[in-house]
């Protein structure tokens, strides 16, 4: 039995504009519907597929958040984690916090892999998942499309800058996933009525380190203003020539 | 010693790290993985015979000893780059900034947040600064000169340490053949519509090529093969700011606009004239691309 842990993120829906408060000190998101982070459901899918392939798993879900995040891990027991835990967290937590939280659960549940998002798309940070692998000193593998389990490694195809690779991890590690990985399913009802029998425990953060990341200020970025529209081809080279886009 | 350690994954990255070194008002050395650099002006050169697409963990093991007395560790942001700045940070016990577009002063720095619809002023407090920045914000406004009129750098050559975990089976390589997409002046990007990669290639290609651009594409595209997975533009993929951002048969998402807002120019060609990619170009025309792309291409050959 192989215990897997998968961090889930509770972020503002990523189809939904989210505005700055009027004085700038945070974002307006106190009526805006959460979900997982995409990343992160995308990786939670691809753990419940290796468990479907075989490989005797356990999934445990781990959010660092505020209460309403049992939301989100309640859908990550729906759609097929086995266990649930809750660091109990208001108000954000840097993601150096983020990845010594997850660092000690993974250690207290015996975890041997960790597959979790490429990144958040409230933050767009991009970096729990490195400090993470830095901090367990475990093997690392970002931004995967396809991966596989045998004995003791995990294979994985990953996109890199320019085209893709295929590299081999001994476990213990850390994969991220990105956008191809998997589909995620659609959660059935008889998935959210089992998901409420199942565990989640609730913990405070065992880390209370001086922060040094701070957001001290967020503001809206002017949008693009709409240009002018053209009839044909012809006028859209002469636009473009007057603009000096092409000779 | 102390200064600002630039690193590069290709040559082009020296440029901007000198525009970032100077932003923050500290003198640059460079670490060069897998090339040779031209002098920039920088103090020092380090070295490493590595290939960008080694694993991560292996690169930060053979440069730990050599890193430890900058103030700051930084490099343009990639993939490659968030994840080695990230582990350096995780294994010093530091926090890291992603995607900096500004230097506000200091030890305050702005990053786009929520594919780059807002704005955030972060604050970092110690040292070292570890950080990737957007190279479309930081382009020196002179590139030094590469005649041999710097100072020579100290070389320090830095041997490979491999990685006992990790072992890459294979490499393999994208697009590759036209400019580098986020340094491109020119860029013709295609989405969905475009149907498969031999349509794709030959419509979108051919307009890139004619303009002497790279290409992008969609999410959408990508998913679906039309596309290979290096040319993804936007919030999760590359972030582009040429001179002229062609896009055709996009509908222009948020997760998309995220990866072109900064261009100069935005023509967008779609067939739907209330499609949002309108909203944020400075030439529209509504068409069928598979009519205006090709006779675009035509007149721009001419
Ligand atoms: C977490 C997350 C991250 C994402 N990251 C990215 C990212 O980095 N980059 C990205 O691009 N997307 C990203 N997406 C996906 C994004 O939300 C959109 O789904 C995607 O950008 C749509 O691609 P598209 O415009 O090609 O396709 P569609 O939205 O299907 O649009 C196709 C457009 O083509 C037009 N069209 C159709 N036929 C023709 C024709 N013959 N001639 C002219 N016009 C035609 C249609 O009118 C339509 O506007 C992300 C999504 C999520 C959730
Ligand atoms: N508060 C959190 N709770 C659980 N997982 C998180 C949290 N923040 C970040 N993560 C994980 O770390 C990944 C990268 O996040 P980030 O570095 O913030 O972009 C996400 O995709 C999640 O898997």
């Amino acid at each position: 039995m192989i215990n897997i842990l998968v961090p889930i993120k509770r972020v503002p829906d990523p189809y939904i504009k989210v505005k700055p408060l009027p004085d700038g000190s945070g974002l307006d998101v106190a009526n805006v519907k959460h979900e997982i982070n995409p990343f992160d459901e995308i990786a939670l899918e691809a753990a419940i597929r290796l468990r479907e392939q075989g490989v005797e798993l356990a999934i445990t879900v781990v959010s660092i958040g505020p209460d309403e995040a049992e939301e989100q891990l309640r859908k990550g027991l729906a759609m097929g984690a086995d266990s649930a835990i809750l660091v109990q967290k208001q108000g954000g937590m840097d993601s150096l916090g983020v990845a010594k939280e997850i660092a000690e659960i993974a250690k207290s549940t015996g975890a041997k892999l960790v597959i979790m998002g490429k990144q958040a798309t409230d933050d767009d940070c991009n970096q729990a998942s490195q400090m993470l692998a830095a901090l367990l000193g475990w093997g690392y593998c970002s931004c995967a499309s396809q991966i596989s389990l045998s004995g003791s490694h995990i294979e994985v195809r990953r996109e890199t800058d320019s085209g893709e690779q295929r590299v081999s991890l001994e476990l213990p590690a850390i994969v991220t996933a990105d956008l191809r990985l998997a589909e995620p399913r659609y959660i059935a009802l008889p998935g959210i009525i089992k998901a409420r029998s199942k565990p989640l425990e609730k913990r405070v953060p065992v880390h209370n380190d001086q922060v040094q990341y701070r957001v001290l200020s967020v503001e809206s970025v002017p949008s693009r203003k709409a240009g002018k529209m053209v009839q044909s081809v012809p006028e859209l080279v002469a636009e473009l020539k007057s603009l000096g886009a092409v000779s | 010693m102390a200064g600002c350690l630039g690193i590069c994954f290709s040559p082009l990255d020296a440029a901007a790290n000198v525009a970032f070194a100077k932003a923050l008002g500290q003198d640059l050395s460079l670490l060069a993985i897998g090339a040779s650099l031209p002098n920039f002006g920088a103090k020092q050169i380090f070295e490493l015979e590595f290939s960008p697409n080694d694993p991560s963990e292996a690169i930060v093991n053979s440069i730990w000893t050599y890193i430890q007395e900058f103030s700051a560790i930084v490099a343009p942001s990639s993939i490659a780059s968030k994840d080695l700045i990230g582990l350096l940070a995780g294994k010093l016990g530091r926090p890291a900034v992603t995607d900096v577009i500004r230097v506000v002063g200091g030890n305050r720095f702005q990053r786009p947040i929520l594919a780059g619809s807002v704005l955030a002023t972060v604050e970092v407090e110690g040292s070292p600064l570890l950080a990737t920045f957007r190279p479309s914000s930081f382009q020196p406004s002179s590139v030094p000169t590469l005649d041999g009129s710097n100072p020579a750098a100290e070389v320090i050559r830095i041997p490979a340490t491999p990685s006992a975990r990790t072992r890459v089976l294979e490499n393999l390589q994208g697009a590759q053949k036209r400019p580098d997409l986020a340094q491109a002046k020119v860029v013709v990007s295609g989405g969905k519509p475009l149907k498969d990669a031999n349509t794709f290639e030959l419509v979108i290609g051919s307009l890139a090529d004619a303009l002497g651009g790279a290409v992008g594409a969609t999410r959408a595209a990508v998913d679906s093969g039309i596309a290979p997975n290096d040319l993804q533009v936007g919030q999760t993929g590359k972030v582009v700011a040429p001179d002229l951002y062609i896009a055709a048969g996009i509908s222009g998402s948020t997760q998309h606009v995220a990866g072109i807002k900064d261009s100069k120019i935005i023509v967008a060609i779609n067939k739907d004239k209330d499609a949002p990619i309108f909203e944020v170009s400075d030439l529209g025309l509504v068409a069928d691309l598979f009519e205006a792309v090709p006779e675009l291409t035509a007149i721009v050959k001419r």
